[in-house]
């Protein structure tokens, strides 16, 4: 990556960059403000009691406070039926999430050492078609997923879901997994296999302790993009056993029922914690998986 | 697959001097441990393929039935007035989006690169929408949008009360409401990709050009953007996947309305399967989808492996 300092346009451009400075400052800070409104006024409506929303709107300035609301939507508030709050589907989501990243990270990693440090004649081919997975849009596979979790027992399960997260999330993890391994020395692996390691003994003690990034990276991604997926959860499962996207919409999208927006922006602001939190103290790796993710 | 038959003649074979099964096993030992994940590779992506293809050319009801029935399915997609508000929404959707995001996205990361103080922090701002999920995201907008819990109402409340602001309900509007949602969650995002590709340009080029005499304006113009070609070409083909695929965030917004009118493809195919049990209308409709995707991604893979091999060729 080039040296960003080498050329500053503005600060050596006189009075005109001056001005040109504040213009520059006053655009991202509005930007800035626009990007920050949705999130702020769901984080002020969890205190607020429902006469204050409805006597100054949803997005003003608050007259209330209570921590109750956030008590409620955690394992209070009715979803379909049941009124435990939105906690058991949290913790749906957490079961979901945590062997699905896991296991396919690991799975990604080894598929990644393989075709990065054992290449064999067609191993290139097999990598262009474990790939061909991130591009197949989940609707053209919904109808054979269903059946198969018919046939395996799985159907509105969490191990369903943990299943096809998998599969689903195999390409990717592949993908990332053998582009970083890549850019491993092959002689330090000639060096093991002369020593008479192998394979799983060069995987523990040569490549292994180099792959904590992208371990990390990979992880983040997986773990970010089962959290907040919806297609597969909102299909193949319902009732007790539904991820928390799937229940915010049950929760929130009942046009019917008096919206109790208080309660709601807890709920949404609990789903959305897990990713954010990640995000916040993990930006770096976060970006660096996205980045990757889009720009093989 | 290949794997299974090199260990089919391994053992056929028997060779005479004996090597320990072991080692022989072992030196086929990354092919087997690839095996599994291939095999379910293979299965995902085109056993599921054929498979949603045969149901869409099938005599399928609400029911699996593998009996051909021909390709009306897909001549009658193109007839139904739902697929069509479908397609044309997609199209619309994709094409501001697109166009919206790359533009708002670009703006963002030339101003970032203008070395300006506590960039961490604008950076930070500009791409937390990409961690929350398209649901969250949905849901939130839905209410600022809504005119008697959102923007609208906020403006009755400040006594500006003629102000109206309700294109979430109106059937001509509503489809720009998503619009603007799915720019303002991936703008950030591209924001980071253009910045990448900003901050890798040369730098003496840059140099050598100010040195010249020409006007920053000119400089990005002329040097800085047509370097970062390949960046605009993948960020165009990032966003027209996650156009084609949106669904949750149509759903948590407008659930397709107000009545039909912010339909989307993947949403149809899901009411079709799911809702109205027309399997094999539902394949068609899926595939339609692919095809969308392929029409652009084929070229786009095409491009970059000729990039590529170019590359490697000229060193």
């Amino acid at each position: 990556m080039a040296d960003a300092t080498t050329y500053d346009p503005l600060t050596t451009a006189g009075t005109w960059g001056r001005r040109a400075k504040v213009v520059v400052y006053a655009l991202l800070t509005l930007f800035a403000l626009v990007y920050l409104v949705p999130i702020t006024v769901v984080v002020l409506n969890s205190f607020r009691d429902l006469g204050d929303i409805s006597r100054n709107g949803l997005i003003g300035i608050p007259h209330s406070f209570s921590l109750d609301y956030w008590v409620q939507a955690w394992c209070k508030f009715c979803v379909g039926g049941t009124c435990k709050g939105i906690q058991p589907f949290f913790y749906n989501s957490v079961a979901m999430v945590v062997p699905a990243s896991i296991i396919s990270t690991a799975i990604g990693a080894i598929n990644g050492y393989v075709l990065s440090k054992w290449r064999f004649p067609g191993s290139e081919v097999l990598f262009g078609i474990m790939t061909l997975g991130v591009f197949m849009p989940g609707q053209m596979v919904l109808l054979p997923w269903a059946q198969v979790l018919g046939f395996l027992g799985l159907t509105n399960t969490i191990a369903g879901l943990v299943f096809i997260h998998c599969v689903q999330g195999l390409s990717f993890t592949t993908l990332f997994c053998r582009n970083y391994y890549v850019n491993i020395p092959d002689a330090l692996i000639k060096a093991a296999r002369i020593d008479g390691a192998g394979f799983w003994r060069i995987f523990r003690k040569i490549v292994l302790p180099l792959s904590p990034p992208i371990i990390i990276v990979t992880l983040i991604w997986q773990f970010t993009n089962i959290w907040n997926e919806f297609l597969f959860a909102f299909i193949f499962s319902s009732g007790t056993h539904q991820p928390i996207t799937v229940a915010l919409i049950a929760l929130s999208g009942g046009g019917t029922a008096v919206h109790q927006y208080n309660v709601e922006s807890a709920a949404v602001l609990i789903g959305a914690l897990p990713p954010l939190l990640i995000y916040l103290f993990g930006g770096r790796y976060f970006l660096r998986g996205l980045t990757q993710g889009a720009i093989k | 697959m290949s794997v299974e038959s090199f260990t089919l003649t391994e053992v056929k074979v028997a060779p005479t001097p004996p090597r320990p099964l072991r080692e022989r096993l072992s030196s086929f030992l990354p092919q087997l441990v690839l095996a599994p994940s291939l095999l379910a590779t293979f299965v995902y992506v085109f056993v599921f393929g054929a498979w949603t293809i045969w149901i869409s050319v099938s005599n399928s009801g609400d029911l699996p039935d593998y009996s051909f029935a021909g390709f009306h399915q897909y001549a009658d997609l193109w007839v139904n007035l739902r697929w069509r508000i479908a397609y044309t929404n997609l199209f619309l959707f994709s094409t501001l989006y697109v166009i919206g995001t790359m533009v708002i996205g670009l703006t963002l990361a030339i101003l970032i690169d203008q070395r300006v103080r506590a960039e961490a922090v604008f950076r930070t701002i500009y791409l937390y929408p990409l961690a929350i999920s398209f649901v969250v995201t949905g849901t939130v907008w839905r209410w600022l949008f809504n005119p008697t819990t959102g923007l609208e109402s906020m403006m009755h409340q400040l006594g500006w009360t003629s102000f109206k602001f309700d294109w979430i309900v109106q059937r001509e509007l509503a489809i720009y409401t998503v619009v603007l949602t799915a720019i303002w969650q991936a703008s950030g995002f591209v924001m980071a990709l253009f910045l990448a590709g900003l901050r890798s340009v040369d730098p003496d080029l840059i140099k050598a050009a100010q040195i010249d005499g020409a006007s920053m304006p000119r400089i990005y113009r002329r040097i800085i953007l047509p370097a970062i070609g390949p960046i605009f070409i993948a960020v165009l083909v990032v966003l027209l996947q996650s156009a084609i695929k949106t669904f949750d965030l149509v759903l948590a917004m407008t659930q397709g309305g107000p009545g039909i009118a912010t339909t989307v493809p993947s949403i149809y195919v899901y009411d079709l399967i799911f809702q109205r049990g027309q399997l094999a209308e539902g394949a068609a409709a899926a595939i339609m989808i692919l095809v969308a995707l392929a029409l652009f991604l084929v070229p786009y893979t095409i491009w970059t492996n000729l990039r590529q091999r170019r590359e490697a060729r000229d060193g």
